[in-house]
């Protein structure tokens, strides 16, 4: 296993510098121009110069290995220095913004909380949600309860995040206003709302009702679809008969020896969506404006902002690649039948 | 006495075929018939793919024709409850802000939606059945072409989905047009990102049909391995391929509405479900409808793709089509 865990490891090494020298080179073909915006009273001279200073004048490889000297070795130093209060990375150059001239990574240390807030609790909510629902209705199989699940799901699965947002928008916001019966939610989300105390958390906990139900919706179609069908499997093999024969309770069989059989496919499809937590759910976040970590891919593509992409759909890639590598372990670990060689 | 032994037992006769063979494919639709969230995806898909494409010769209203007169007409419907509304029969899904027909602009929004859908669905399967086949069939392959799939899971889409679109999007508009290179980019782009699962499930079912007798008998009869691959292999994995097919054509529409919404897909006088569902937000208070249109129109067609999706792996696996 271990030996398994160090292969992999070393060899997700050269993928994430290949995928990101994909990355990298396919911005380079970007037609958009950072100086566009300078005024054109500044002479092509100084716009030159200028050029000079964004690393601009570099050929393309040149330009690549300092990106990976500075993510790789310079922002490290930045960490470590922010730990420790040292000085390693004094004086040199960090990624920088073209659009803000302060360095990427401190702009998305910002963003982060927002995203995480948002994003995380919708991911927990659908777990809590998803897993009982699939495992009722894989155990009632073709009842009622397991149809209108299926149905819901199906629905949820189908319907896209830039559709629920508008929808629950207009019932819970603009409808909602004239009803006395249907709680009213804001409809955009307020970064700078400080909770300080218990009536600011109340306001909190309402902004971030709409953008947490619509990603909950869909997270949830997912996972409990997943569940139901890892439940079914299991729900007919022979363990489960000797189980009854044994005389165990309904209760013991499905919570203790179905269950525990039936989460570790679901385990790891939890895993393998975490990334998609951090990659911040672009559209839902437009929709709510929430200014998370998709809400700054999307304006720093629109800005032309090359190096925050650039950073941004790494720390993604790496992320994907990392939570692979975890849910491939996390299945080794549970189940013991699987044996990586 | 005992009874004469001249009529065989029950049990013991041969049993005639009484009705002649029936083939696979008709089991498979039998069973297809039988799933009525299915038959209710195929229909809704037939409607809404025969609305498109006759649509504009009954509805021959041009829905880039701006009538600012008549615009912000609300549906027809809407008189039922408000006898005040603005309502009139030219427009009987109303009228958008420039005074566009909503009715025609759904036709045509649609027709983008259902051939970006259909092409890029394609392309994916074309891509990812071509690299599943090479990678399950010729060992050499297996190592590099599994390895750039796990490379393509491994790429951040919807990120990379808006850097290409952004980025190549002038030159090919340049090149076909502005509807025309739009179209190819979002085609390209949804096909080559989202070949990977046909092509990871294509290779496992081609390993595991490689093995069998007829394909060693095949070779045995000296048959090439290009039409070992054609005439035993493909009919074998076209169960799997025709389930993904399903999906991805999900996968495109959604993809499209999401790039649409995003205002990085088509040019801004060129509808689609998605460009009307992003343009009609910022007036959804006053014109709820114009957002639910689009969406409905959205989430049903993908909902039946999915049902359909759904119906199609129960028929097409033989384990619970006997039951």
């Amino acid at each position: 296993m271990l030996a398994f865990a160090t292969r992999r490891l070393v060899l997700s090494i050269p993928t994430l510098i290949f995928i990101s020298f994909i990355i990298f080179m396919l911005l380079q073909l970007a037609p958009g121009d950072p100086m566009a915006q300078v005024p054109l009273t500044v002479p092509p001279e100084v716009k030159e110069k200028m050029r000079q200073a964004l690393g601009l004048g570099e050929p393309p490889l040149v330009q690549y290995w300092k990106w990976l000297v500075q993510v790789f070795w310079i922002e490290p130093q930045v960490f470590i220095d922010y730990l420790f209060g040292t000085s390693l990375s004094e004086g040199k150059l960090r990624v920088i913004s073209w659009q803000t001239r302060s360095p990427v990574m401190d702009i998305i240390i910002q963003r982060i909380p927002q995203t995480l807030w948002v994003v995380g609790i919708a991911y927990i909510v659908a777990i809590l949600i998803a897993l009982p629902i699939g495992i009722y209705s894989a155990y009632r199989q073709y009842s009622v309860f397991d149809q209108a699940g299926t149905f819901v799901t199906m629905v949820g699965f189908s319907i896209p995040p830039f559709f629920t947002g508008p929808l629950l928008i207009v019932i819970f916001s603009v409808m909602a206003q004239d009803t006395w019966w249907l709680p009213v939610f804001p409809s955009i989300y307020d970064t700078t709302h400080v909770v300080n105390s218990w009536e600011s958390f109340g306001i909190q906990v309402r902004q971030m009702t709409l953008p947490v139900m619509v990603l909950a919706l869909q997270i949830t179609a997912q996972l409990s679809r997943y569940m139901r069908a890892s439940m079914l499997d299991n729900l007919n093999q022979d363990y489960v008969r000797t189980a009854r024969a044994k005389g165990l309770s309904e209760a013991v069989v499905v919570n203790i020896h179905v269950l525990r059989n039936s989460m570790i496919p679901v385990v790891t499809v939890i895993a393998l969506g975490i990334p998609s937590i951090f990659g911040g759910a672009i559209i839902t976040e437009n929709v709510f404006k929430v200014n998370g970590i998709g809400q700054l891919l999307i304006t720093a593509l629109f800005a032309n902002d090359l190096p925050m992409v650039m950073t941004l759909t790494f720390i993604f890639a790496v992320l994907i690649v990392m939570f692979n590598l975890i849910a491939d372990i996390l299945y080794g670990l549970l189940d013991p039948r699987i044996r990586y060689d | 006495m005992t009874e004469p032994a001249t009529a065989p037992i029950e049990a013991l006769k041969d049993k005639v075929p009484e009705q002649p063979p029936r083939s696979q494919w008709r089991d498979v639709w039998d069973q297809l018939t039988k799933h009525k969230g299915a038959m209710f995806g195929m229909g809704f898909l037939l409607f809404i793919t025969l609305a498109v494409l006759i649509g504009p010769y009954i509805w021959q209203v041009d829905p880039q024709k701006l009538d600012i007169r008549n615009k912000d007409m609300r549906p027809i419907y809407t008189a039922l409850w408000d006898s005040d509304a603005k309502v009139r029969w030219a427009n009987p899904l109303g009228s958008d802000q420039l005074g566009r027909d909503n009715l025609a602009q759904m036709i045509a929004g649609g027709r983008a939606s259902m051939a970006v859908g259909w092409a890029a669905m394609i392309l994916s399967l074309l891509i990812g059945t071509a690299i599943g086949v090479l990678a399950g069939f010729f060992k050499r392959l297996d190592g590099p072409l599994m390895r750039l799939t796990d490379l393509f899971l491994s790429l951040p889409i919807l990120p990379l989905l808006l850097v290409a679109v952004t980025l190549f999007r002038q030159p090919l508009r340049a090149a076909f047009g502005p509807e025309g290179g739009m179209f190819i980019l979002i085609v390209t782009v949804v096909g080559i990102t989202s070949w990977m699962p046909t092509a990871r499930i294509v290779r496992g079912d081609v390993l595991a049909i490689k093995e069998r007798e007829f394909v060693l008998a095949a070779r045995s009869i000296g048959t090439t391995s290009f039409k070992i691959i054609r005439r035993h292999l493909l009919p074998n994995v076209l169960s799997p391929i025709m389930v993904s097919a399903a999906l991805g054509l999900a996968t495109a529409i959604i993809t499209e509405s999401a790039l649409s919404f995003l205002g990085v897909g088509f040019p801004s006088d060129f509808p689609t479900w998605g460009k009307m569902l992003a343009d009609a937000v910022p007036r959804m208070e006053r014109f709820p409808e114009r957002v639910m249109l689009p969406g409905i129109a959205i989430s049903l067609t993908v909902l039946s793709v999915n049902y359909l999706g759904d119906g199609l792996r129960d028929a097409l696996d033989p384990r619970i089509r006997g039951r």
